[in-house]
C-alpha cells in the first residue's frame, strides 16, 4: 500500500478550546491510483492531505507510506520524505516567489538530487510553459502558475502526488485542463493521487471517492 | 462613520502589536538621541550665556586696551574723572584649592547690576567682601568644589560655574597684579558732559556688548559635531520609522480600499491616517523624549569635561528640562514621521478604490528604480566632490558629509543587488541558489534598514580612525612636546626667581615658559617665551620652517606660530608676518603643531620677550634633568618652598593630564556612536521582525518542498549576516572617506589643526565583527521563531481551510 | 544736618552694604566720638576725617533764571567709613557716595555716584579745597587769605541734566550748637557741625529744554560724626531758609514715634548764630503730598515766638524725590507769613 491512513485524529487549538477536525480517519491509496477526498468545508479534508503530506504531525494514529509510520518523524525527517517522496500542490502560494519558473519547476528535483534535465523540459513543454520559464510567479496567470505548480511536483517523479484544491484558483475551463494535463501525468509517472476538491464534478474523474463529514470518512 | 474607519484602521496595531512596538521604539530612540543632544547643547549654551551674563558682555560695552594685555588702575580713575561711567574688572585663570577656577575681580560700587551681584547682598557685605582676605562669590557647584581653597568662598546663584567672583583689590592680590585691570565694563547710561576716549585713554578701544561671547564662539564647532551626530542618529531612527510606517500603510491597503468602497471619503481617510501617525509620534516622540533626558544626564558630566578641559569653558554637569530642547524633541518626532510617511500618505491619497488588495511588498525589486538611486548617489557624490573643492566653513564640511553619507546610502542597495546577483550566478545547488535569489529579494524591504546600519557603521569607522589617528599624533606629539622633565608653576615672580636660583645648580637647565595674554590676528590667545635652548631645536616638532628658525627666533628677529593661528590668518613661514600685541611685528619662522588648544598662540624668544612684555608674571619653568634625579628635585622643589603638589609636575603626570583632557574630548562623540550602531541595529530587528509574518509566504513553498523548519532558520540568519556583512564591507571605504573629511576637513575647520590620517585594520575587523553581531542579534528573534513555528501557521499560507 | 545722618544711616541700612555700615546706631566700634569743646581747625577741617564713620559736603542751592523761574540744586558727598582710617588703594576701607539733585517747578533730576577711596576716584582735600566723585567736583576758588569754603566752583550731571555753579560768601562760617558740637538727641548722640549759609550763587543749569542762566543763594552743610541715631528715631524734617533781612534759620525735627520729637535750630542774623532748642521752636505739617507712593508732608508751619517767626513753606516742586540707593525728598521751597524767604527742605524716613 503507497498510503495508509489509519485511525488518524487531530486537533487544533481555537480560542474555544481544542477543535476536533479529524475524529478517527482511514483511508488507504495504492500506487498508480487516485482518490478524490471530498466534504463540505471544516470537514478536515485538507488537514487530512497536510498529515498525509508529513506538513504536520497527528494527534492519534498512523500515516504510513510505503508501509513506514511517518507520524513519529522528526521535522527533519518529515522535510527529506517530503522532497524524496512526495509531489504537493496547493490552490495558491505554491511557488517560490523568488525563483523564476524555470527554477520553480527544477527546484524540488533539484533537491532530492533527482534533477533530470530532460524530464523537466518535456514537463515545460507538455505543460505549456517553455515561453515562460525565466518569468517570475507573479509575473503569471493563475493558470500558468499552478501548471508550474504541477511541474514542480511531478519533476521529481514522487511517488505520492498530494493536491490540494489545484484547480480552486482557477476558471472552471482551465481548471479542466490543468487537471487533465495531471491525471496524465500522475498516470504516466505511475505515481498515487489524492485530490482534495470540494466539487463533486472533479472528484468523478478520480478512480475512487471517499467523503469526510465532521471529522470521519462517511 | 469616522469612528468606525478609525477603528478599522488601528484595529491592525492590534493585531500587530510587535510592528507598532517598533515603531514607537524607533521613533523614540531617534527623538532620544536627538534631544539628548539638545539638551546637551541647550545646557552648555545656558551656562556660556551665564557666563557671558556673569562677564557683562552679553549686554555692556567694555574697553580694552588697544594693544597691550592689561590696563593700568590709572585709567580707571582718569575715565571716572573725565565722565566716563566705567567699572573695572581684572580676570585670570589660577588654581584655587585645587581647582582652577577663573578669579573674576569687581568694583561692587561702579559695577553695573548683573546677575551674579545680587550674592553680595548676603552674609556681611560690603566690608566682609572689600576687606582682605576678602570673600569669594562662585555658582553653589563651583563653591562646592572649592572648599579647600584659603579664601572663604561662598555659593551663590547667576553665577556661571568655575568662576569665582571677588572684589578687585582682592583679584589683585590674588592674581599678582597690582594696579592692573582686564578690562573697563560700559555702563549702559552715560553722562551728557563726557570726553572723547582719544583724550582720556587713547591706548584703549572700546568693544560693543558681545551677545554670542567668545566661549559660544569657540565652542561652537563642538556643538556642531555634536549636533551632526544628534542629526545622524535622527536620520538612522527615521529609516525605521519609514519602514514600519511603509510596512503597516502596505498591509493596510486592503482596509483603505474597504473603507474607501463602502463610502469613507478619501479626505477623511487622509485625516484619520495624519491623525493616527501624529498621536503616534507623540507618544513615542514623549516617549524619547524622557530617553534623551537620560541620555543627556549620563553624558552631560563628560560634555561638561570636555568643554572644561579644551576650551576652558565651564558647564554645568547636570540637565535641566528646557523647553527648547523638549518641545524641539516633540516637533522633530512629529515632523519626522510625517516626513517619512509622507510618500505613503501621497500614494494612498491617490490609490483608487478598485485597486489591487494584495499587499506588493514583495514586488521584484525594480532595476529602474536601482538605476534612479544610483543616478541620485552619483549627483550628490558629485556635490560632495564639489563641496570640497570650493566649500570653506564648518557648515560646507558638514554639508559635504552629509552629502557623501547619503550618496553612500543610496548607492548601497544598487551595491548589495549586484553583489547578490553575481553571487546567485555563481551558487550551484539549488538551496544555494534559492537563498540568493530570495536574499536579493529582500531588499527592498530591508534596504532602508542597512541603510542605517551603513550610516552607523561608516560614522564608526570615520570617527574611530579620527580619534585613533588623532590619538597616535598626539601621544607622539607630546613626548617630543613635553620635553622637559619637570615642570613648575611659582606662585610669585619673586618666588620663581628663587626657585632659579635653586635649581640652577642642580639641574641642566631651566627654561622659562612665560606667557602674556593678548590679540594674535584678531583673537585673544598668548604669546610664550622660549628659551634658547637645544630642548626646543631637538624636540619641539615643526611642520612648516624657514632657514634657521630656532637661531632666528633666539635672536629675536623672528616669531613661531601655532598651527591654528598659521591655518586662521594664512601666516607661514616665508612672508607671514605676526603682529605682536603691545609688541612688534614680526615675520613668521616656523609653525607647530598645537593639539588640545584652541587659541592662537605664538612664541617669542626670551629676550625678545622680556623686553616687550617686562610686566609679564615669569613664574612657569621646564626643567631639565636627569630623570632619576626628577623624583628627588620635585620632592626639594616641594620642600623648599612649599609648593602645593600641583605647581610641581613631573613628566609623566604632564602627559596623564594631557591625555586624560584627550580622551574626554571625544568620550561623547564615541558613545553617540554606540548609540546610533545601536539604533542601527534596531532598524534592522524592526525591518526582519516586521517582514518575518509576511515571509511565511515565501517560506512555505520551500518548506513543502522540503526543506526543515530549522534549515529555513539557519538560512534566515546566515542571509542576516550575510546583508550585514556586505554591508559592512560596504561601509569600509565610506567610513574611510568620512576619516578622511573629519581629519582635513572638519578639524581644520573647527579647531584649527589637521592631522595625518593613519588606519587602523584591526578596528575594522572589530567592527566588522560588531556588524555580524548586530546582524546576527537582529535576525536572531524571527530565527528563532521561523524554527519553532507551528506547522500550521505555514501551512495556513496554501489554504485556509482546514 | 541730622536729616542727612538719616539719610546715610537708611543707606548704610540697605541690603547691599548690609554690615557695612551696619551698628551706626549702636556703638562706635574703634571710631572716635565728637567731644564737647574741641575747637575745629581750618583748612584741615574742610577735609576728610577718616576716624569718624560719617561725613558729608552737602551744598544746596536756591535759584532763578531771568523769567523768574526757581530752581533747586543739590550737591552733595557723603563719606562713609567701613571701617576706622584710610589706606591707599582698593583696601581702605571708606566708601564716597555722591548725589546730584536739580529740581524745577515742573521736573526733578537726581543723579547718584558710588566709589571707594584709596584710588582717587573719589576724595577731599583740605588745602587746595577739592571734593569730587567722577567728574563731579566742588573745587575751592578762595582767594589766599580767605577761609577755603568762602568761594567754591561745582559741577555734577547725568544722562538728562547738569549744572556748573560759581558761590561766593558774604558771612563767615556759622558754628551750630556748641560752637560746632551739636546735640542730636535726648541721650546726647552729637555730631561736629558747621556751615556756609551766606552764599551767593549764579552759574548755567543743563536742562532737556537747553541752557539756563541762573542766580540764588545757596548753603553748605559739613558735618562727621560716628553715632549719629537712635535706635527709635524714624526720619527727620530738616529745613535751611534764607529770609528776608539778611536772616538764616536751619530748624531740624527728629521723629521720635509718639513722644516729643528732637528739635534742634540755629537762628543766624548779623553773622551770628543763636543755637534753638525745642522751648523755642515748633514744626507742623500742614499738607501732605503723594509722592513716589508715599505720603509726605510737604507744606508746614515753623514758629519761632521768640523772633515773632510764624512761617509757612511751600514746595517748588512737591515731587522732589530722590530716588537713591535710600530715597528721599530734598528741594527747594518758598516762605510766607511773618517772613518771607526761601530755602531747602529735607523728609526722611517717610517710608
Amino acid at each position: 500500500m503507497l498510503l495508509e491512513i489509519d485511525r488518524v485524529e487531530k486537533s487544533y487549538a481555537t480560542g474555544d478550546g481544542m477543535l476536533p477536525v479529524l475524529r478517527g480517519v482511514s483511508l488507504g491509496l495504492e500506487a498508480g491510483r487516485s482518490l478524490a477526498l471530498t466534504g463540505e468545508s471544516g470537514s478536515g479534508k485538507s488537514t487530512l492531505l497536510h498529515l498525509a503530506a508529513g506538513l504536520d504531525a497527528p494527534d492519534a494514529g498512523a500515516i504510513r507510506v510505503h508501509g513506514r509510520d511517518i507520524a513519529g518523524l522528526g521535522d527533519t525527517a518529515r522535510a527529506a520524505l517530503r522532497r524524496d517522496t512526495i509531489g504537493l500542490v496547493f490552490q495558491q502560494f505554491n511557488l517560490i516567489p523568488s525563483l523564476d519558473a524555470g527554477a520553480n519547476l527544477a527546484f524540488q528535483a533539484r533537491l532530492a538530487g533527482r534533477h533530470d534535465a530532460a524530464l523537466v523540459r518535456d514537463l515545460a513543454g507538455r505543460l505549456g510553459l517553455a515561453d515562460f520559464l525565466r518569468r517570475y510567479p507573479e509575473q503569471l496567470s493563475g493558470g500558468q502558475q499552478q501548471r508550474v505548480a504541477i511541474g514542480r511536483a511531478l519533476a521529481a517523479r514522487p511517488a505520492l502526488v498530494l493536491a490540494d484544491e489545484p484547480t480552486g484558483n482557477l476558471d472552471e475551463a482551465t481548471g479542466d485542463a490543468v487537471l487533465d494535463l495531471m491525471l496524465a501525468l500522475v498516470a504516466e509517472q505511475g505515481a498515487g493521487l489524492l485530490l482534495v476538491t470540494h466539487s463533486p464534478r472533479l472528484a468523478a474523474r478520480c478512480d475512487a471517492r471517499a467523503v469526510l463529514r465532521a471529522g470521519r470518512v462517511a | 462613520m469616522r469612528r468606525a474607519a478609525l477603528a478599522a484602521l488601528l484595529s491592525h496595531w492590534r493585531a500587530r502589536p510587535l510592528q507598532l512596538a517598533m515603531l514607537v521604539v524607533g521613533l523614540a530612540l531617534a527623538t532620544a538621541l536627538w534631544s539628548g543632544v539638545q539638551a546637551i547643547n541647550a545646557e552648555a549654551r545656558a551656562s556660556y550665556a551665564e557666563a557671558a551674563a556673569t562677564l557683562g558682555q552679553d549686554r555692556l560695552a567694555r574697553l580694552v586696551p588697544a594693544d597691550a594685555a592689561h590696563i593700568d588702575e590709572a585709567d580707571f580713575v582718569a575715565l571716572r574723572r573725565a565722565g566716563w561711567r566705567v567699572a573695572p574688572v581684572l580676570e585670570g585663570r589660577m588654581r584655587l584649592g585645587g581647582e582652577r577656577v577663573t578669579v573674576m575681580g569687581i568694583d561692587p560700587l561702579t559695577a553695573p547690576p548683573q546677575a551674579g551681584l545680587a550674592a553680595l547682598t548676603e552674609g556681611d557685605g560690603l566690608a566682609g567682601f572689600t576687606t582682605p582676605p576678602g570673600r569669594g562669590f562662585a555658582a553653589p557647584e563651583t563653591a562646592a568644589e572649592l572648599a579647600a581653597a584659603d579664601l572663604e568662598i561662598a555659593p551663590a546663584r547667576g553665577i556661571a560655574p568655575g568662576i569665582v567672583i571677588v572684589d578687585i583689590g582682592i583679584a589683585q592680590t590674588l592674581l599678582d597684579a597690582p594696579g592692573r585691570l582686564s578690562h573697563l565694563q560700559v555702563h549702559p547710561d552715560q553722562p551728557a558732559a563726557r570726553a572723547d576716549l582719544a583724550a582720556v585713554a587713547p591706548h584703549l578701544e572700546q568693544r560693543p556688548p558681545d551677545d554670542a561671547g567668545e566661549l559660544a564662539r569657540l565652542t561652537d564647532s563642538f556643538h556642531l559635531n555634536l549636533t551632526a551626530f544628534g542629526f545622524l542618529s535622527f536620520a538612522v531612527g527615521l529609516f525605521i520609522v519609514h519602514s514600519a510606517v511603509g510596512l503597516a500603510f502596505e498591509q493596510r491597503r486592503p482596509v483603505f480600499r474597504t473603507l474607501r468602497a463602502l463610502g469613507l471619503p478619501g479626505r477623511s481617510l487622509m485625516v484619520l491616517l495624519v491623525a493616527e501617525l501624529a498621536a503616534l509620534a507623540l507618544l513615542a516622540g514623549a516617549l524619547g523624549v524622557a530617553l534623551g533626558y537620560g541620555v543627556a544626564a549620563v553624558l552631560m558630566p563628560g560634555v561638561a569635561a570636555t568643554l572644561g578641559g579644551l576650551y576652558g569653558a565651564e558647564v554645568a554637569g547636570s540637565v535641566v528640562l528646557r523647553p527648547e530642547w523638549w518641545l524641539s524633541g516633540l516637533a522633530i518626532a512629529l515632523g519626522g514621521t510625517l516626513a517619512a510617511a509622507a510618500r505613503d500618505l501621497w500614494r494612498t491619497a491617490r490609490l483608487p478604490v478598485l485597486a489591487a488588495a494584495r499587499p506588493r511588498a514583495w514586488a521584484l525589486i525594480s532595476e529602474r528604480r536601482l538605476a534612479l538611486q544610483l543616478g541620485a548617489a552619483v549627483v550628490l557624490a558629485l556635490v560632495a566632490v564639489v563641496l570640497a573643492r570650493v566649500g570653506g566653513g564648518l557648515i560646507a564640511g558638514f554639508t559635504m558629509l552629509g552629502a557623501l553619507l547619503l550618496a553612500a546610502a543610496l548607492a548601497l542597495p544598487v551595491l548589495l543587488y549586484a553583489v547578490l546577483r553575481a553571487a546567485q550566478a555563481l551558487a550551484r545547488g539549488p538551496v544555494a541558489q534559492w537563498f540568493w535569489a530570495d536574499t536579493r529579494q529582500q531588499l527592498p524591504g530591508l534596504s532602508l534598514a542597512l541603510m542605517a546600519l551603513l550610516l552607523a557603521l561608516a560614522a564608526n569607522i570615520g570617527v574611530g580612525t579620527m580619534v585613533s589617528s588623532f590619538r597616535l599624533t598626539f601621544t607622539g606629539w607630546l613626548d617630543q612636546r613635553l620635553a622637559a622633565e619637570l615642570y613648575v608653576t611659582a606662585r610669585s615672580d619673586a618666588e620663581a626667581e628663587a626657585i632659579r636660583d635653586w635649581l640652577a645648580p642642580r639641574t641642566e637647565a631651566v627654561l622659562p615658559i612665560w606667557y602674556v595674554e593678548g590679540e594674535l590676528a584678531g583673537r585673544p590667545g598668548r604669546v610664550y617665551s622660549v628659551a634658547d635652548h637645544g630642548t626646543y631645536r631637538d624636540h619641539w616638532p615643526l611642520i612648516d620652517a624657514g632657514d634657521a628658525p630656532w637661531e632666528r627666533v633666539a635672536a629675536g628677529e623672528g616669531v613661531l606660530v601655532n598651527e591654528q593661528l598659521a591655518r586662521a590668518a594664512g601666516l607661514w613661514s616665508g612672508d607671514g608676518r605676526l603682529d605682536l600685541p603691545g609688541g612688534p611685528e614680526l615675520p613668521v619662522v616656523g609653525v607647530y603643531s598645537d593639539y588640545g588648544n584652541p587659541q592662537p598662540q605664538a612664541m617669542l624668544g626670551l629676550d625678545s620677550f622680556t623686553r616687550h612684555y617686562p610686566d609679564a608674571p615669569q613664574r612657569q619653568h621646564g626643567v631639565r634633568a636627569p630623570p632619576g634625579a626628577v623624583p628627588d628635585l620635585a620632592a626639594g622643589l616641594r620642600d623648599r618652598f612649599d609648593l602645593p603638589a600641583p605647581n610641581v609636575t613631573d613628566q609623566a603626570e604632564a602627559k596623564r593630564i594631557s591625555l586624560a583632557v584627550f580622551e574626554r574630548t571625544f568620550t561623547v562623540t564615541r558613545a553617540l556612536n554606540v548609540l546610533t550602531l545601536g539604533v542601527a541595529g534596531v532598524a534592522l530587528l524592526a525591518s526582519l521582525v516586521t517582514l518575518s509574518g509576511m515571509r511565511l509566504a515565501q517560506l512555505a513553498p520551500v518548506w513543502a518542498a522540503g526543506l526543515g523548519r530549522a534549515r529555513l532558520a539557519r538560512l534566515e540568519l546566515w542571509r542576516a549576516l550575510a546583508l550585514a556583512g556586505f554591508t559592512a564591507l560596504a561601509a569600509l571605504p565610506v567610513g574611510l572617506v568620512l576619516a578622511w573629511v573629519l581629519l582635513a576637513v572638519i578639524n581644520v575647520e573647527a579647531f584649527g589643526w589637521r592631522l595625518p590620517m593613519h588606519v587602523f585594520p584591526a578596528d575594522w575587523v572589530r567592527l566588522g565583527a560588531l556588524a555580524l553581531v548586530t546582524g546576527a542579534l537582529a535576525a536572531a528573534a524571527p530565527a528563532l521563531r521561523l524554527a519553532r513555528i507551528a506547522p500550521a501557521q505555514l501551512v495556513k499560507v496554501f489554504a485556509h481551510e482546514r | 544736618m541730622n536729616a542727612r545722618l538719616a539719610a546715610l544711616a537708611l543707606l548704610a541700612a540697605a541690603p547691599v552694604h548690609a554690615q557695612g555700615f551696619a551698628g551706626m546706631g549702636g556703638d562706635a566700634e574703634g571710631f572716635r566720638l565728637p567731644e564737647r569743646g574741641a575747637e575745629l581747625r581750618f583748612p584741615e577741617d574742610h577735609g576728610p576725617h577718616p576716624e569718624y564713620r560719617i561725613e558729608w559736603w552737602y551744598l544746596t542751592a536756591n535759584l532763578e533764571d531771568g523769567e523768574g523761574t526757581e530752581y533747586g540744586v543739590q550737591w552733595t558727598l557723603f563719606r562713609a567709613a567701613l571701617a576706622p582710617g584710610a589706606a591707599e588703594g582698593w583696601a581702605s576701607p571708606q566708601v564716597w557716595i555722591g548725589h546730584a539733585g536739580l529740581t524745577s517747578p515742573d521736573t526733578h533730576h537726581a543723579a547718584e555716584r558710588m566709589a571707594r577711596d584709596g584710588t582717587g576716584q573719589a576724595g577731599v582735600t583740605a588745602a587746595p579745597f577739592a571734593a569730587w566723585i567722577d567728574e563731579w567736583h566742588m573745587t575751592g576758588a578762595a582767594p589766599d587769605g580767605a577761609d577755603a569754603l568762602d568761594a567754591l566752583e561745582l559741577a555734577a550731571g547725568a544722562e538728562a541734566f547738569g549744572y556748573r555753579l560759581s558761590v561766593e560768601a558774604d558771612g563767615p562760617l556759622i558754628f551750630h550748637g556748641d560752637d560746632g558740637y551739636s546735640v542730636k538727641s535726648d541721650s546726647g548722640v552729637a555730631s561736629y557741625y558747621y556751615s556756609q549759609p551766606h552764599y551767593r550763587a549764579e552759574g548755567v543749569l543743563r536742562l532737556p529744554g537747553g541752557e539756563v542762566a541762573v542766580e540764588g543763594v545757596a548753603w553748605l552743610d559739613r558735618e562727621w560724626s560716628s553715632q549719629p541715631l537712635e535706635g527709635d528715631q524714624s526720619g527727620w524734617d530738616w529745613f535751611s531758609l534764607h529770609l528776608e533781612g539778611g536772616v538764616r534759620l536751619m530748624a531740624a525735627q527728629v521723629r521720635e514715634g509718639a513722644a516729643t520729637d528732637f528739635v534742634a535750630g540755629t537762628w543766624i542774623e548779623d553773622d551770628t548764630a543763636t543755637p534753638l532748642t525745642r522751648e523755642d521752636l515748633a514744626l507742623t505739617p500742614l499738607e501732605t503730598a503723594t509722592v513716589a507712593g508715599r505720603d509726605v508732608p510737604v507744606r508746614w508751619r515753623i514758629e519761632l515766638p521768640a523772633r515773632d517767626l510764624d512761617i509757612t513753606t511751600e514746595p517748588v516742586n512737591p515731587d522732589s524725590w530722590m530716588e537713591m540707593f535710600v530715597p528721599y525728598w530734598e528741594g527747594p521751597v518758598r516762605a510766607s507769613g511773618s517772613h518771607t524767604g526761601r530755602g531747602f527742605m529735607e523728609l526722611t524716613g517717610y517710608e
